[in-house]
């Protein structure tokens, strides 16, 4: 690969809740062990589900700045009460972090303040990169959705704005302002007892004819299929994407940064890797058809047939 | 409100050929008045397209961008991209745009299989054109023009007077 | 209060008008738009003649640009906005901040409305699109109660449109690559949901299976009311059991609520449907038009029959009722 400057990994936020205990180990191993560049925190999908990290919030930030990692503190992805606004503009004022944005209000509130961007804001072009970046946003992790043609000409036009794919993890497809996960365990939301915390990993959704399809986490829907662009990494280093977000899944996860590190470092080959990784998260299909300009839900082999293979 | 027996019972007596010769002189007429319809229906104009009034015996294939319409007896195999059933006065009044497709899909009174876009493409472009059978067939010529412009109005006129009942799925016909 | 009404063919636009309707919105033959559907929407000359007709009327013509450009064919997006505004659009709809940009930078004069596709769900973000591009209107997702439509109306600087009657997306607007996981056609880049070239309709035994892409969306047992083969609104298994995981097959239908929306300080009320038939418009717009004029208790029957035309046959006040959360 000829790189010009440093390929990094980022961590994304966890968006499912897990126990708290859970996910202060998690980042604590993470700080530890993993050859990630990044990391970012805090609750993305809900924020009802807030207190639960709180306590644990300042201990992991703590060890993962000692162990030389950028902290990056997440914001909500769908803003509509009050108190959720005002909670990113106090972050905004109060914060020595930078902030991510994930939400149209987050890029209100941040305008002028140095910033991310993270996948569930809409990058479709490059002039919307540019308003961004002119804004004050320092990195952009593009959407999930978006194909390498798309990638490559945003990228092409901003060799100084540093650009991030969605490189690993169900691929957030969808939020909403109802619960789904709270139906389907009997709850509605204003009473729903945090059942999501019950399913670290999402809670399958299958169709009539038993395939599987999605997930759901609180009120954010995630694909069965786990995106890998473990076999892009080449292209899109080539492109001049210089940093990868692995997104966390129920898998050990500094395994999976090791290897994406691996690949990127050219220690282990591509084919290689994806076969490991197969074996690290064995719970969903890996998938890159978005890539590809394809179905999100299909695989399309190295080999760069036209084929695309749906999930078994 | 399906087409009662006594209106169906001429058109099984009336031979194939001629229906086919009269639908083809509708076609014709309407292609003529509304050139729209091809534009809008685009790459799918050559396409097959069969209608099944489910209160007739017969079968409709058309093939807009040949101008070809073949009219079958049912029970036939039909071989067509796209298949639209419903009753009679329902086809015609897609036609001219009085009834919502959707709703008729949603209440079941209308079923569609096949190629999807191509019917969706083949609703709008009918749904866009304006098509009104009785002032498009007023100047019907040739020879079999009376025996369509007979059949067609006897069909509308019935619809009509039964359209008018309920005040359900949206197909008030005029 | 205005009324916005869809129109996906001049016929329809027509109707809307005629219906009386304040304002029209549509959009052009192309993926600019999100109802990007075959044999739909209008091409120049057509909206040329619909403006024309709409202003002899005294009706607006608002001109949906609402999907996300795609990068490197920005070009398709600038000459929909040109055309639309030399046509004499009223208001161009837009969801792209690059797009607005454009558009705010190139035809100051010109009014630009929020399109629900840029999910402004919150005062924060409503004027952040203001203050950059001097949005005029917003129309607001359909994620929000009405108690929170009036705590934003009193702190944003432009009018607020919500949509009344029709489609509902049960996901946040905008934000939704569901489609393009089963199809790889997306709302945003495409301008479709779940599209008429991925959906299958077969007949197993009594019942109407839809399919979208590889992927069963629903199973209909015969003489239940059907739904779109929209993937949030179809039925799934969760668990142990199986039925609608997101939303039923229903439309959104808040006319019950007008006097709460007018309070809250709505400016306009949105009908959805470019899909839809000229039929469905027509009967749709009069109906609504008759029921904005009439008292609150003389609406309800006016509106019952508008069930029969709706998905599912049913409607539901979605999240304008925080129940539906």
């Amino acid at each position: 690969m000829t790189q010009t400057k440093k390929t990094s990994l980022t961590l994304g936020p966890v968006y499912y809740l897990w126990d708290a205990e859970k996910w202060r180990d998690f980042h604590f191993r993470i700080a530890d062990e993993a050859p990630v560049d990044r990391v970012v925190i805090g609750e993305t999908v809900c924020s009802k589900r807030q207190h639960f990290i709180e306590p644990h919030l300042a201990d992991v930030v703590e060890r993962l700045e000692s162990a030389g990692k950028t902290v990056i503190l997440s914001t909500l992805a769908l803003v509509t009460l009050n108190r959720e606004s005002k909670q990113i503009r106090e972050m905004a004022e109060v914060s020595e972090h930078l902030l991510e944005a994930n939400d149209l209000s987050a890029l209100a509130i941040l305008k002028d303040k140095p910033h991310t961007i993270g996948p569930l804001v809409n990058v479709y072009n490059a002039p919307t990169a540019r308003l961004l970046a002119g804004r004050g946003a320092k990195r952009i992790c593009l959407p999930p959705e978006l194909p390498f043609s798309s990638v490559k000409e945003i990228v092409a036009e901003f060799p100084d704005i540093d650009f991030e794919v969605f490189a690993f993890g169900r691929m957030p497809l969808a939020i909403s302002a109802r619960c789904a996960h709270a139906r389907s365990k009997g709850k509605i939301k204003d009473n729903c007892q945090f059942v999501c915390r019950e399913d670290p990993d999402g809670l399958p959704v299958r169709t009539l004819d038993r395939q599987s399809f999605l997930a759901l986490n609180g009120v954010q829907t995630v694909s069965h299929a786990c995106q890998s662009l473990l076999g892009e990494l080449d292209h899109l280093v080539e492109a001049g994407v210089r940093s990868f977000r692995l997104s966390p899944q129920d898998c050990d996860m500094v395994a999976v940064a090791k290897l994406h590190r691996a690949v990127l470092d050219e220690v282990v080959d591509a084919d290689e890797g994806v076969a490991k990784l197969r074996q690290l998260y064995a719970a969903a299909p890996l998938a890159n058809g978005f890539h590809h300009a394809k179905e999100g839900a299909v695989w399309v082999a190295r080999t760069r047939s036209l084929q695309a293979a749906w999930p078994a | 409100m399906l087409i009662p027996p006594i209106l169906s019972a001429p058109l099984h007596m009336i031979p194939i050929p001629l229906i086919e010769r009269i639908c083809r002189l509708m076609f014709g007429r309407i292609a003529k008045a509304h050139p729209g319809l091809f534009e809008r229906l685009d790459e799918h104009r050559e396409k097959r397209f069969a209608f099944l009034p489910t209160d007739l015996p017969l079968a409709f294939v058309v093939v807009p961008g040949k101008q070809e319409i073949s009219v079958l007896r049912q029970p036939v195999d039909i071989v067509a991209d796209a298949v639209t059933e419903a009753p009679l006065f329902l086809l015609l009044g897609l036609m001219e745009g009085r009834c919502d497709a959707d709703a008729l899909f949603f209440s079941r009174d209308l079923s569609v299989t096949g190629d999807m876009e191509a019917m969706l493409a083949m609703r709008n472009a009918l749904d866009a054109s304006n098509i009104d059978l009785q002032k498009d067939l007023a100047k019907l010529a040739g020879p079999f023009a009376p025996i369509a412009r007979r059949v067609i109005g006897e069909v509308r006129d019935r619809a009509l007077k039964d359209q008018m009942k309920p005040a359900g799925e949206a197909a008030a016909w005029n | 209060m205005e009324l916005i009404c869809p129109a996906g063919t001049p016929a329809a636009f027509h109707e809307a008008v005629d219906a009386g309707a304040d304002a029209v919105y549509c959009g052009f033959r192309d993926e600019t738009n999100a109802r990007n559907f075959p044999g739909l929407n209008f091409s120049r000359e057509e909206l040329r003649e619909s403006i024309a007709y709409a202003k002899r009327k005294g009706t607006q013509t608002f001109v949906a640009l609402n999907t996300f450009m795609r990068a490197g064919s920005e070009e398709i997006w600038y000459k929909g906005a040109a055309d639309a505004v030399a046509l004499g659009a009223d208001a161009l709809i837009l969801a792209d901040f690059g797009l607005m940009a454009h558009v705010a930078e190139k035809y100051p004069q010109q009014r630009l409305h929020v399109s629900v596709q840029a999910s402004a769900s919150n005062p924060d973000a409503i004027n952040f699109l203001v203050d950059a591009f001097n949005a005029q209107r917003v129309v607001l997702p359909r994620t929000l109660t009405i108690a929170d439509i009036a705590r934003i109306g009193k702190n944003i600087r432009c009018e607020m449109e919500v949509f009344v009657f029709g489609g509902l997306c049960v996901m946040a607007e905008g934000r939704c690559s569901l489609s393009s996981y089963a199809t790889g056609k997306s709302p945003n880049m495409n301008g479709v949901c779940s599209p008429a070239s991925h959906v299958r309709y077969r007949k197993d035994g009594g019942e109407l299976v839809s399919e979208l892409g590889e992927f069963t969306i629903n199973r209909f047992p015969a003489g239940e009311a059907a739904g779109y083969p929209t993937l949030c609104k179809g039925r799934f298994d969760i668990a142990d059991s199986n039925g609608y995981a997101f939303e039923d097959p229903v439309s959104l239908d808040v006319m019950g609520e007008l006097e709460a929306l007018k309070a809250a300080g709505v400016k306009a009320l949105k009908i959805e449907g470019r899909q839809r038939g000229k039929a469905y418009v027509a009967e749709v717009v009069s109906t609504m038009k008759a029921a904005l004029n009439s008292p609150p208790e003389r609406r309800a029957p006016l509106l019952a029959r508008l069930r029969s035309m709706s998905e599912g046959q049913k409607t539901t006040s979605g999240a304008y009722e925080k129940r539906w959360r």
